[in-house]
């Protein structure tokens, strides 16, 4: 029989908390530096140097085309017998960002190629610069684009997140497998790791839902009306109407 | 006199606003311009007719270095501005341009349309813009639209904002890409209205149109191109009163009927 009180136990005890706060730390940070990463790539590919989308192409194929596990182990191990000797959660930061920074950069390349020639033109047409034009015409109508694919990144990477536990880092996942070995209750200790894991997805899922209200210039008008949280959130899962 | 071989003026320019003197274009093996030479005086309307392909809207995006010419001259306020792509957008501030597909921007609201320019270019204050925004909104009669986004406005209205946004920059030229063509027949007239009656308060304006009727209404001068050179130049009521040539002619009775 599983045990309730166990579980609440688990959820309370410091180091599943430690381990959500862990996961929660890789994931965010991961994010970060990956939606940079893969925001210089994209405005990279936007160039028209070809050295420069030589490398984009070569970033992306490798860290497309191999296993996250493999980078995650490969910068852990490999990198120190170069003399570069990183954490263990350093490691996992950067080899998680750098694989995320691919994906992101064809999701924002996709964003941004959304985004029609005439719009650029006609800013241009204004006596805008092109990076005005970037900033003011083109990013804030290829964000409203990739945030839903974004969003499905984001949560992805959070359950990512727990293959960082193969180089030791004490994140939620390995916490709860030693909890579980180590008292045998397996389905309490893994239940108690999976409660953590979908409440953050639900705080991901409702960032995601206020950022796209956010974006949408049409909402944003109508900003007064109160709806209900459901609502928002079935709706940011039907996004298939972003133009 | 000024050293400066580029700010000289060239001669007879006072009432030259913009010069266009033997400008070639080409892309990759199509040669699009062979020598187009054109005066644009000010507060002149110049109708610009052609066929499609002839390169009108080439012509076009030469004078405000969208396409820049490969060679020959344009001068604007009596400056050589081919070859100033480093200033390009500084020059494009006095030069509106309205497109075949109006191009408003998405993600923001008409008066928004209209503000942003204003306030990214020229530095206007939020408040100030949307006064200016509101005010060109009635000029283009549509005042009640300032918080309609462009889907939510006919071609005809996002034609007018397009206009509106253009005006916003308080441009000494006016540059209209086909901006009928994409207009369903009962829109096409309300655009015309707006810029007939810009052209009749005096902006200078130079327009790619198939419409004959806004051409025999507002234009000062007729420019006909065929295959990348301007065949004809001639007065409107030269034009119209048959004294063209006979190519011209052709293409005046082909879309006439």
């Amino acid at each position: 029989m599983m045990s309730f009180d166990m579980v609440v136990e688990y959820i309370v005890s410091p180091a599943f908390f430690h381990g959500a706060l862990l996961t929660l730390l890789i994931t965010v940070t991961a994010l970060l530096f990956g939606v940079l990463a893969g925001l210089v790539i994209a405005l990279m590919q936007e160039t028209r140097w070809r050295p420069l989308q030589l490398f984009t192409l070569f970033y992306v194929w490798m860290f497309r085309g191999t296993p996250v596990l493999f980078q995650i182990i490969f910068i852990y191990n490999v990198l120190p017998t170069f003399g570069i000797r990183l954490s263990a959660f350093v490691s996992a930061v950067i080899a998680l960002a750098l694989n995320e920074g691919a994906y992101m950069a064809e999701i924002l390349r996709s964003g941004l190629d959304a985004v029609k020639k005439g719009q650029r033109t006609a800013g241009l047409a204004l006596g805008l610069t092109r990076s005005q034009v970037m900033r003011w015409i083109v990013l804030p109508q290829a964000a409203r684009i990739v945030l839903p694919p974004m969003g499905n990144q984001m949560i992805g990477m959070l359950k990512t997140s727990a293959l960082v536990s193969v180089i030791a880092v004490e994140e939620l996942l390995l916490v709860a497998n030693q909890a579980a070995s180590a008292s045998f209750r397996y389905l309490e200790a893994l239940t108690a790791a999976g409660v953590y894991y979908l409440a953050l997805t639900t705080i991901f899922m409702i960032l995601q839902a206020l950022m796209e209200r956010n974006l949408d210039p049409k909402k944003r008008r109508r900003a007064g009306e109160k709806r209900p949280l459901l609502d928002r959130l079935l709706t940011a899962t039907e996004s298939a109407d972003v133009r | 006199m000024s050293a400066d071989p580029i700010a000289r003026p060239t001669p007879a320019t006072e009432a030259r606003l913009l010069e266009i003197i033997g400008v070639e274009k080409r892309f990759g093996h199509f040669h699009a311009l062979k020598g187009c030479s054109l005066d644009v005086a000010r507060g002149e309307t110049v109708v610009l007719i052609g066929p499609s392909g002839s390169g009108k809207s080439t012509l076009l995006r030469c004078v405000n270095l969208l396409e820049p010419a490969d060679s020959g001259d344009v001068f604007f306020e009596g400056a050589n501005i081919t070859r100033d792509l480093g200033n390009a957008p500084r020059i494009r501030r006095d030069i509106g341009m309205v497109f075949q597909n109006f191009e408003l921007f998405q993600h923001l609201s008409a008066a928004e349309n209209i503000m942003l320019a204003p306030m990214k270019v020229l530095g206007l204050s939020r408040a100030d813009a949307h006064d200016l925004a509101v005010e060109l909104l009635g000029k283009v009669r549509i005042p009640e639209k300032a918080e309609a986004f462009p889907d939510e406005l006919s071609g005809g209205q996002q034609q007018r904002v397009a206009i509106a946004r253009a005006l916003a920059m308080k441009p000494k030229l006016m540059l209209y890409d086909e901006p009928t063509s994409a207009l369903d027949p009962e829109m096409i007239r309300e655009v015309l209205d707006v810029m007939a009656d810009l052209s009749a308060e005096g902006m200078t304006s130079l327009v790619v149109t198939h419409e004959m009727g806004f051409a025999r209404r507002a234009a000062d001068k007729i420019v006909f191109m065929e295959d990348g050179r301007i065949v004809e130049t001639a007065p409107s009521d030269a034009f119209f009163g048959g004294e063209v040539n006979e190519r011209a002619r052709r293409f005046l009775d082909q879309i006439l009927h």
